[in-house]
C-alpha cells in the first residue's frame, strides 16, 4: 500500500513492533483501515490476525473511520465526582450519537477518555486538539456548535 | 556580560494549557514587542498550583519573583504594563512572591509561607514550575546531573544500590517494594542483556502526578535511570508513557536528545565506557499495562495481559532478560537521595515510610493541584489546610485514595496520618497518589458503580474470576442504583468481592473489589437506603430521584423551561412552572439553570 514503507521500515528495526506499526497507523489515517492491515500482513507474513488480536485488546485504536471532529469527554474520577456523566449525556444527546458513534453526517464522533492528567480543571472536554477545563454542559454544548459553523448543522 | 532582563515565565503545564496558556504566552510576547520592552519570555511547567491556572510569573532583575494567577487576557496587559515596564506588582491578580530571587515587594505574601505551600516538602518537585523542562541547562544549573557523575565516577554498581537501600526509599508507583532492594535482586541476576523501564502508564483515572514529572522535570527521570542503569548493568532503558499524555512524551523526546548531545545518554557515557539509551514507548490505552509483566508484554508488541510471577521481572522480564520496572516518582527521588545522602531522605516521613510522597490532590476541593508532603502529616492537613477545604459551602464526605484499586476514607479519618501503614489499616492504599475529594452530594454506590464500571471493561480478560466477577458485581451495583436491589445483595456483592480478590492473576483483578467492600464497611446506610426504601440519599441515582419546581419561591423566569430537553416544563412567564414527571429524562438541566434554588431534586 502506498506510503506505507515508512512504517513497515520500522519493523525490521525493531523489535515488538506490531503495537507500534498500528500506532503509526492510527496516527496517519486516524484509524486502523483493513487494506492497510492486510498490506502489512503480506508484507512481514504475519498473519491479519495478529494484528488484529492486538488492536482490538488496546482502547486506543479505531477499527473505524472517526468523524471529521471527534469530541472526548473525561471519564476520570476527578471528572466524575465534577459532573462529567451529565455532560456526556447532554453531548450525546444533542448530536443523537451514542459513545463510540458517529453522526450520520460524518461531523462528529463522540468517545469518552479515562483522564489526560488535567484533573484538577476537571470537568475536561476536548474537541479535536483542543481542551476545555472546567466545563458546564451548556459551555459544552456552546463550544460544540462553533465547531458546526458552515459544516451542515452536525445533527445528521 | 549580557544586561540582565525582566523575565515573564508562563506555566506551560497540561492545566495551563487547558486554561490558555498559549494564548496568553503568545499576547506577553506581542505586548512586550509593541512596547518595547526588552524582555526574557520562557515557559515552565506544572509548579502545583493548577487551580490557578494560567499562572504566569514576573522578575525584575534584583527584586523577587512575583507568581500571578488566573491570568486572563486583560490580566497579562496590565501586568505587563505595570510590573514588567515600571517594576510595580499589579496586586489584583498576584498570588505571591520568593525571596529567594531578590528584593521583596510591600504586602506581597512569601510564597513558601502560603498555606497551600507550607506544609509541602518539595523534593521530587523541586524543579517543577522553575526550570524550563526544555533547557538541560536550566537542569544542570539546579545539581543537575551531578548524582550520576558521582555514581559513575565511583565505579561501583553496588555503591548507589546501598544508598538507595539505606535511605528507605519504597516503590512509588502503589505497590510500595523498598527500591535498593529490587536493584539488588536484578544486580545480582547474571545476563548479557538486562533492562531498566521506566513505568510512566499512570494508569489512575484521576491522578496526574508523574504527568506533572514527565513535563516538568524529565532529565531528573533520566538521570534516575541511568543510575539504576549502571547499579543493576543495563545499557537499555525503556519510558512507557500512557499516549494521552501528549506534551510529557515531547518534553522527554527533548530532553533525551539533549541529554545525548551531552553525552549523558549514549555508547560511552560521560567517557566512562558505560552505554546506556533510552527509548520512548507509548502506551495504547489499557489501564491493565501498568502492571508489570503486562507492562512487558505491550512493549513486546503483544495484547498487554499479565502472566504469573514468579518468575519476577528482575529475573526474567523483558525479552525474557532480567529487568527492573520503576515508577516515574521512584526514578525521580534516585537523584536527589544520591546527592544529598541516605540520612538526608529517610528524615523526612515516618519509621516505615520514609520521604515525600506526591499527590494530585482533585474533586471537590478549592486548590486542587500537585502537591508533595513528608509521609505523616494528616488527612485533614491535606485537604483543609493545604486544598483549602470543600468548595460552596458543601459537607465533606469521603477522600478516595489509591484509584480504583484503593477506597474511600470518611470525615471519622481525617486524622490519620498519610504512610502506607495507616491509610492501609484505615481500608484504603496510599496507591501511586492519586486523592479524590468527595462532597454530600456524591453517592457512594454511585461512586463503587463507577469504579467498576472501569476495572470490569479494562479487565485483560484472563482470568475467569475477574473477567466475569467484576461483571457480576458491576451488573449488581447497577441494579441497586436502579431502586432493582434486593435483599441478599449486599452479602452477595462481599461473597464474591472474595472470590475475586483470591483467584484473580494480577492486581487488578485482585483489588477491583476494594471500592465496593470499602465503601460498605464505611457507608453501608446509603446501600441499605437504595435497597429498602429506594432512595438516594445523594439525589445522584436517577431512577431513584425526582425533579418538582417549588411554586413559592419560582419567578417563572422560563430558564429551566428553555433548557429542558424534553419540553416537560411548562408555565406562563412570571409565573410558577411545572414539569410534567412522565416526560421528565431527570436530566438535571432544570436544577442546574434555576438560579432561583426553586428546583427541587429529591
Ligand atoms: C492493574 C495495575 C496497574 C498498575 N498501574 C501502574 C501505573 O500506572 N504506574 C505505576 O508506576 N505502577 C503501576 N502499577 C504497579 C506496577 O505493577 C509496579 O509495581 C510498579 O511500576 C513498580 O515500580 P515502583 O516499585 O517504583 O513503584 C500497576 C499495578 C497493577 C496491578
Ligand atoms: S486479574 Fe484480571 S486483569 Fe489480571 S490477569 Fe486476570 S483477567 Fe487479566
Ligand atoms: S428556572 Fe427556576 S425560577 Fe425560573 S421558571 Fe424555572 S423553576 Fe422557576
Ligand atoms: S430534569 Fe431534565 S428532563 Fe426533567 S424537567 Fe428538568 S430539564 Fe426537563
Ligand atoms: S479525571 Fe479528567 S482529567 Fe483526570
Ligand atoms: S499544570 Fe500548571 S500548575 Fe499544574
Amino acid at each position: 500500500m502506498e506510503g506505507l514503507d515508512d512504517i513497515l521500515a520500522k519493523y525490521y528495526q525493531s523489535e515488538g513492533s506490531i503495537v507500534s506499526i498500528l500506532q503509526d497507523m492510527e496516527v496517519r489515517y486516524g484509524y486502523i483501515p483493513e487494506e492497510a492491515v492486510a498490506w502489512v500482513s503480506e508484507q512481514t507474513g504475519l498473519s491479519a490476525s495478529r494484528f488484529y488480536g492486538v488492536a482490538t485488546f488496546y482502547g486506543q485504536f479505531h477499527l473505524v473511520k472517526p468523524g471529521k471532529h471527534v469530541v472526548k469527554i473525561c471519564r476520570g474520577t476527578a471528572c466524575h465526582v465534577k459532573g462529567s456523566e451529565k455532560i456526556s449525556d447532554d453531548i450525546q444527546t444533542m448530536l443523537n450519537v451514542g459513545v463510540g458513534q458517529t453522526t450520520p453526517d460524518g461531523n462528529f464522533t463522540v468517545e469518552h477518555v479515562a483522564c489526560v492528567g488535567a484533573c484538577a480543571r476537571a470537568p475536561i472536554f476536548i474537541v479535536d486538539k483542543d481542551v476545555y477545563g472546567k466545563i458546564t454542559p451548556q459551555k459544552a454544548k456552546k463550544t460544540l456548535e462553533q465547531y458546526m459553523g458552515g459544516e451542515g448543522n452536525g445533527k445528521g | 556580560m549580557e544586561k540582565a532582563k525582566t523575565e515573564i515565565i508562563v506555566g506551560m503545564g497540561t492545566c495551563g494549557i487547558t486554561a490558555g496558556a498559549a494564548d496568553i504566552y503568545a499576547l506577553a510576547a506581542e505586548s512586550a514587542k509593541t512596547k518595547g520592552l526588552d524582555v526574557r519570555l520562557s515557559s515552565t511547567s506544572c509548579i502545583g498550583m493548577c487551580h490557578s491556572e494560567v499562572l504566569v510569573d514576573v522578575v525584575t532583575p534584583g527584586f523577587a519573583r512575583v507568581t500571578y494567577g488566573n491570568v486572563t487576557k486583560e490580566a497579562i496587559e496590565e501586568i505587563i504594563s505595570s510590573h514588567v515596564a515600571a517594576n510595580v506588582p499589579v496586586a489584583k491578580y498576584v498570588i505571591a512572591q520568593m525571596p529567594s530571587y531578590g528584593k521583596t515587594y510591600d504586602d506581597i505574601p512569601i510564597f513558601g509561607q502560603m498555606p497551600y505551600m507550607n506544609k509541602q516538602e518539595r523534593v521530587v518537585l523541586s524543579n517543577c514550575g522553575f526550570i524550563d523542562p526544555l533547557s538541560i541547562e536550566d537542569y544542570i544549573s539546579k545539581g543537575g546531573y551531578e548524582a550520576v557523575k558521582k555514581v559513575i565516577g565511583g565505579g561501583d554498581p553496588k555503591a548507589a544500590i546501598e544508598i538507595i537501600k539505606a535511605s528507605g526509599l519504597r516503590g512509588r508507583g502503589g505497590a510500595g517494594f523498598p527500591t535498593g532492594l529490587k536493584w539488588e535482586f536484578c544486580n545480582k541476576a547474571v545476563s548479557d542483556k538486562k533492562y531498566i523501564i521506566c513505568n510512566a502508564d499512570e494508569g489512575d483515572p484521576g491522578a496526574f502526578m508523574d504527568r506533572s514529572v514527565l513535563e516538568g522535570d524529565p532529565h531528573a527521570i533520566i538521570e534516575g535511570m541511568l543510575i539504576a542503569g549502571f547499579s543493576i548493568g543495563a545499557s537499555y532503558g525503556y519510558v512507557y508513557c500512557r499516549a494521552e499524555y501528549p506534551l510529557a512524551i515531547s518534553n522527554l523526546k527533548v530532553a533525551i536528545k539533549e541529554a545525548h548531545e551531552r553525552n549523558f545518554l549514549g555508547d560511552n557515557v560521560l567517557n566512562s565506557g558505560f552505554k546506556f539509551n533510552i527509548k520512548i514507548k507509548e502506551g495504547a490505552g489499557a489501564f491493565v499495562c501498568g502492571e508489570e509483566t503486562a507492562l512487558i508484554a505491550s512493549i513486546e508488541g503483544l495484547r498487554g495481559m499479565p502472566r504469573a510471577k514468579p518468575p519476577f521481572p528482575a529475573q526474567k522480564g523483558l525479552w525474557g532478560k532480567p529487568t527492573v520496572i520503576n515508577n516515574v516518582e521512584t526514578l525521580a527521588n534516585i537523584p536527589r537521595i544520591i546527592v544529598k545522602g541516605a540520612d538526608w531522605f529517610s528524615s523526612f516521613g515516618t519509621e516505615k515510610s520514609k520521604g515525600t510522597k506526591v499527590f494530585a490532590l482533585a474533586g471537590k476541593i478549592n486548590r486542587g493541584g500537585l502537591i508533595e508532603i513528608p509521609m505523616g502529616i494528616t488527612l485533614r492537613e491535606i485537604i483543609y489546610d493545604i486544598g483549602g477545604g470543600i468548595p460552596n459551602d458543601r459537607a465533606f464526605k469521603a477522600v478516595q485514595t489509591g484509584g480504583p484499586s484503593g477506597g474511600c476514607l470518611t470525615a471519622a479519618m481525617l486524622d490519620t496520618p498519610v504512610d502506607y501503614e495507616s491509610i492501609a489499616k484505615a481500608g484504603s492504599i496510599v496507591g501511586s497518589g492519586g486523592m479524590i475529594v468527595m462532597d454530600e452530594d456524591d453517592c457512594m454506590v454511585n461512586i463503587a458503580k463507577y469504579f467498576l464500571e472501569f476495572t470490569q471493561s479494562e479487565s485483560c480478560g484472563k482470568c475467569t474470576p475477574c473477567r466475569i466477577g467484576t461483571k457480576r458485581l458491576y451488573e449488581i451495583l447497577e441494579r441497586i442504583t436502579e431502586g432493582k436491589g434486593r435483599k441478599g445483595d449486599l452479602e452477595l456483592l462481599e461473597e464474591l468481592s472474595e472470590d475475586i480478590r483470591l483467584a484473580s492473576l494480577c492486581g487488578l483483578g485482585q483489588t477491583a473489589p476494594n471500592p465496593i467492600l470499602s465503601t460498605l464497611r464505611n457507608f453501608r446506610d446509603e446501600y441499605v437506603a437504595h435497597i429498602e426504601e429506594k432512595r438516594c440519599p445523594a439525589a445522584v441515582c436517577k431512577p431513584l430521584i425526582t425533579f418538582t419546581i417549588i411554586e413559592k419561591s419560582c419567578t417563572g423566569c422560563m430558564a429551566c423551561a428553555r433548557a429542558c430537553p424534553t419540553s416537560a416544563i411548562t408555565g406562563e412567564r412570571k409565573k410558577p412552572h411545572f414539569i410534567t414527571s412522565e416526560k421528565c429524562i431527570k436530566c438535571g438541566s432544570c436544577f442546574d439553570v434555576c438560579k432561583f434554588k426553586s428546583v427541587l431534586k429529591k
